[in-house]
């Protein structure tokens, strides 16, 4: 569709004109740009609502709002065409097979080999090898190897020695969806275990040995420690509710040894509802501090962001400081357990906090324990009431602790953004489907690639300049103050307001500070490769006394530009209200001026050269994995990597 | 750019020839200018009747004023007191921190200085046109607004020296009244008499301008605490008194050391300095949206939270930017 208009959503006055192009998998708008031809792809997996407006005398808008939080305003002249638009995009934004995924048709051009290479990168196997497993008290079970005993865990778990396959079956009929107690985390320092599991279904007084056991066997799986903490990560009346459906939480009577605990985290309804209010937010126009205060408040985001921190923080202090075992479980373990054993594992040990960790923690406690990827973030039309921000909320939480702890994780910000995206883009397969079983039945890894492998080949935009392995704060347990420390949730304008180029600042401490660590280390080693040719010259020409050296200057300047100052920026609408500036006329009324709104013509222009684009890999496929930032596969962001930074340190 | 105090037009409209002549001479021929009236129209109108008021549009035609009121005196040392109490109440859950927070009004202030220092600035930058700041006295949000614009402005005030230079003109020299606005801080249950943190609201936007923009200051957070510091409590001469005669009278150049030339030490010097710091030759324009504007921790939060782990990280910016 042509002539259709692009709106920007923080300055009102500024609007591109184009082509509007839909495609099997993507939504792209060209810019009629003279030198630019700025383009604007979306992916239908993205999409999350298509709004049709009320007709205006200039066309018909059509607002789009993506998962990834971008937002495009467009408008369309023909009311016709608006509404054939309308209805492809919801036809497109609803699949109904895996096929129609852009995943199946993705192609980076690799070969059988480096696809299977991509998907071997983390190994869960070699993960509780390094975690110390199997030993004396943890083994590898195959009781669930064809998902006869839970079609939502993986084939392999890892239980206590002394829980035989009987009492894993028993325990399992006890739990809701058959999701029994199997270990998530071990700390071979203490032997304190984080396990997880689903709720029982004790009702009012059921009761079920086999599962009295199952948690025993937990407990002597800690020699240091004579009771296991249990942890209900639910509020208590969500709970009790649930007891008179016959399920519910264990009673302390029934399990020798425990010390159970409420912690009070909501559901995924209320979780869905507090991110709509708070997007809600991030969409008036103008708003003022106290609209914006208010509004992020009434919606609770940061109140339950700080309940899941919450949660870890007191998962890993058990485990760390009382080396205690502890048993996490919700209603179906598959959602708030998820995020709960994550925070906690990532506070708990280094390694998760390393770039690679990262991935095999995710893989770990979301993907082989059965989160619902497919109901949770709509890969395929379903019950929009299933659908809910849990990851996203895990991945805040792992931002909210790179603020507090800028030198602990060897990743930056863009990681974690570029991971939330891709688990709505659905360009890879990891995040298909509900379960491992449901990904094998499909055969995900023979016919899709995996997002790791694709990160990790562009891990040089992801590393943190900051960390270094030998510093004191990656070592060991974070410890995130718990109290006071409201202050210390921000809002995530990086994420929620991620395309909104006005909201950042165009200088990038974190690319500024990586250039810099290159090119450090770079000199260095031109420093150790001439002092080593200096060595060898002076012990060739002892005698020759004309020997001359040349030395590096160590101190020399680095001649870097701080990243693009001519970028900088360009001044917004600093008034309250929109009134259009008034002519040029000096004569007017003695009345207060209306606001005072500049026009944006001849400002410089905040848009980054577009023409280095990433790596092209060919055919029409790769060119929806355009993107300026050079990073590969992500979908348009109106400009380069500058606009992504948000890694400010208070 | 220019600054005064209000005309006393009164409640029967004076006019004052020699001040239309001076605002006359300031534009050409068929230039305009701006007023910003750091007063709410309503605010400004009423002060005619004790004697103050504005430019009637009659009088100074080439000049348009524009009303952008900015709290100051009680309120916002009120502001300011609520503020600090809220940081240290330890008893608030999350779910009415964000409330608390808003009722201070601090972050609304921060937002209206940085948005009017910005108006004042597109004015000059944009559209080339003087500007003229006043309130009342123009001794407070004026100065707030002229030398906030001048950091957005003019890189030469960005520079260390440049900024200092900044605080003594734009603040000293024009006659701020250190002290009776810093008499007291935000833990002093002393009646309230003429306090008023302006000196700390300026440090404020100056530090959200540092935080939108890393590299473009040459000076660092350290720097804006110390000045804080120093308003309220010095060991220094600089804050004393209430304008320059008053200072002249106490005979504080004879009697009292410099801040500013303990801090130019060598020693101390460079414990001021940002190590990101690249000179930027252009206008730095800051986003006033909500989301841009957080609160000053560094200040807020300082003997409440431990730094730790943010200094330690400055210290490692400031190694890799040092190239060791």
């Amino acid at each position: 569709v042509e002539n259709v208009r692009l709106l920007d959503r923080l300055s009102s006055r500024k609007a591109a004109l184009g082509t509007l192009y839909l495609t099997a998998t993507h939504v792209i708008f060209v810019e009629n740009g003279s030198e630019t031809r700025k383009e604007t792809w979306v992916l239908h997996s993205q999409i999350s609502s298509i709004e049709k407006q009320a007709t205006t005398a200039t066309g018909c808008p059509l607002l789009i709002r993506c998962k990834n939080f971008q937002i495009m305003q467009l408008v369309i002249p023909q009311e016709r065409d608006c509404h054939d638009v309308y209805i492809s995009l919801i036809r497109l934004t609803r699949p109904v097979k895996y096929e129609e995924l852009y995943c199946f048709s993705f192609n980076p051009k690799l070969d059988k080999e480096e696809r299977e290479q991509g998907w071997k990168l983390v190994n869960l196997n070699d993960e509780y090898n390094r975690m110390g497993i199997p030993n004396n008290y943890w083994q590898i079970s195959d009781v669930n190897r064809d998902y006869g005993v839970c079609d939502s865990y993986p084939t392999e778990v890892y239980v206590p020695k002394s829980a035989t396959a009987h009492i894993i079956v028993g325990s399992s009929k006890f739990r809701s969806r058959r999701r029994f107690p199997a270990l998530s985390y071990y700390c071979k320092d203490n032997n304190a275990s984080i396990c997880r599991s689903s709720q029982p279904l004790s009702g009012f007084s059921a009761r079920c040995l086999e599962d009295e056991q199952m948690l025993q066997a937990i407990r002597k799986a800690n020699p240091g420690s004579d009771f296991i903490y249990v942890v209900d990560t639910r509020p208590k009346l969500n709970a009790m509710a649930n007891r008179a459906a016959g399920k519910g939480y264990e009673n302390e009577d029934n399990y020798s040894n425990i010390k159970f605990q409420f912690i009070g985290i909501e559901n995924i309804h209320v979780m869905r509802n507090s991110l709509q209010k708070m997007l809600e937010v991030c969409e008036l126009k103008s708003p003022s501090m106290s609209d914006f205060l208010w509004g992020l408040e009434n919606s609770g985001w940061l109140k339950h962001i700080k309940a899941i921190m919450d949660a870890g923080i007191f998962i890993a202090k058990a485990v760390a400081e009382e080396g205690v075992s502890v048993l996490v479980h919700c209603s179906d373990g598959w959602d708030r357990t998820a995020q709960v054993c994550s925070v906690a594992s990532l506070l708990l040990d280094p390694y998760y906090r390393t770039m690679k960790g990262f991935m095999v923690l995710i893989e770990k406690d979301w993907v082989s324990f059965g989160h619902k990827f497919n109901h949770r973030y709509g890969n395929l039309d379903g019950d929009p009431k299933e659908i809910s921000p849990v990851i996203d909320q895990f991945i805040e939480c792992v931002w909210q602790l790179m603020e507090q702890f800028p030198c602990a994780f060897e990743f930056n910000e863009r990681f974690l953004i570029h991971i939330q995206h891709h688990i709505y883009s659905c360009q890879f397969g990891n995040f298909l489907c509900n379960s491992q079983k449901e990904r094998r039945e499909l055969k995900i890894q023979e016919r899709t690639y995996s997002l790791w492998a694709h990160l990790w080949k562009n891990r040089a935009d992801y590393l943190n300049p900051l960390y270094r392995s030998d510093h004191s704060q990656t070592q060991g347990t974070l410890r995130p103050q718990m109290a006071p420390c409201n202050f210390l949730y921000k809002f995530w304008s990086g994420m929620y307001n991620r395309f909104e180029k006005g909201l950042h600042p165009r200088q990038s401490v974190t690319d500024y500070l990586m250039a810099v660590k290159e090119e450090t280390q770079q000199l260095e080693e031109e420093l150790e490769v001439l002092r080593e040719r200096l060595v060898n010259l002076q012990k060739s020409q002892l005698t020759d006394n004309k020997v001359k050296s040349k030395q590096q200057d160590q101190s020399k300047q680095l001649g870097l530009s701080t990243s693009n100052n001519s970028l900088a920026n360009t001044p917004q609408e600093y008034s309250n209200d929109l009134k259009s500036f008034p002519s040029r006329s000096p004569s007017q009324g003695d009345e207060e001026d209306s606001a005072l709104i500049l026009t944006q013509d001849n400002l410089k222009s905040s848009d980054p050269d577009l023409s280095a684009n990433s790596d092209q890999e060919s055919g029409v496929e790769d060119l929806s994995c355009r993107s300026p930032s050079g990073g590969g596969c992500l979908p348009s962001e109106d400009s380069g990597k500058d606009s992504d930074e948000a890694l400010f340190l208070a | 750019m220019l600054r005064s105090s209000q005309p006393l037009t009164g409640p029967n409209r004076k006019r004052c020839r020699e001040d239309e002549m001076l605002l006359g001479m300031v534009l050409d021929e068929g230039e305009r200018g701006f007023i910003i009236d750091t007063r709410s129209a309503q605010a400004a109108k009423q002060a005619r009747m004790t004697g103050g008021g504005t430019e009637p549009k009659s009088s100074y035609p080439q000049w348009r004023r524009l009303h952008r009121p900015l709290e100051r005196g009680r309120p916002l040392q009120e502001s300011f007191i609520k503020l600090v109490e809220a940081c240290n109440d330890t008893s608030i859950n999350m779910d009415r921190w964000l409330s608390r927070l808003e009722s201070c009004r601090w972050l609304n202030h921060v937002k209206a200085a940085l948005s009017t220092a910005c108006l004042a600035a597109q004015c000059m930058d944009r559209e080339e046109a003087s500007v003229l700041v006043h309130g009342t006295e123009g001794t407070d949000t004026t100065l707030l607004v002229t030398a906030l614009a001048q950091v957005i402005l003019d890189p030469s005030c960005r520079t260390l020296t440049g900024f200092q230079g900044l605080l003594e003109r734009e603040w000293i020299e024009a006659g701020h009244p250190f002290h009776l606005r810093c008499a007291h801080s935000a833990y002093s249950h002393a009646r309230l008499k003429q306090e008023a943190p302006l000196f700390l609201l300026f440090l404020d936007c100056v530090w959200q301008l540092s935080r939108q923009f890393p590299f473009s200051l040459e000076f660092s957070e350290r720097l804006l605490l110390t000045l804080f510091d120093n308003a309220y409590a010095s060991a220094y001469g600089t804050f004393l008194c209430n304008n320059e005669k008053e200072r002249c009278l106490c005979k504080v150049k004879e009697n009292t050391h410099s801040l500013w030339a303990w801090l130019s030490q060598p020693g101390e010097k460079k414990k001021y300095l940002n190590p990101l710091y690249s000179h930027n030759a252009l206008v730095i324009w800051p986003s006033v949206e909500p989301q841009s504007i957080q609160l000053w921790q560094g200040l807020f939060l300082r003997w409440i939270r431990s730094s730790q782990y943010l200094d330690e990280a400055w210290a490692e910016i400031q190694r890799l930017a040092e190239g060791s």
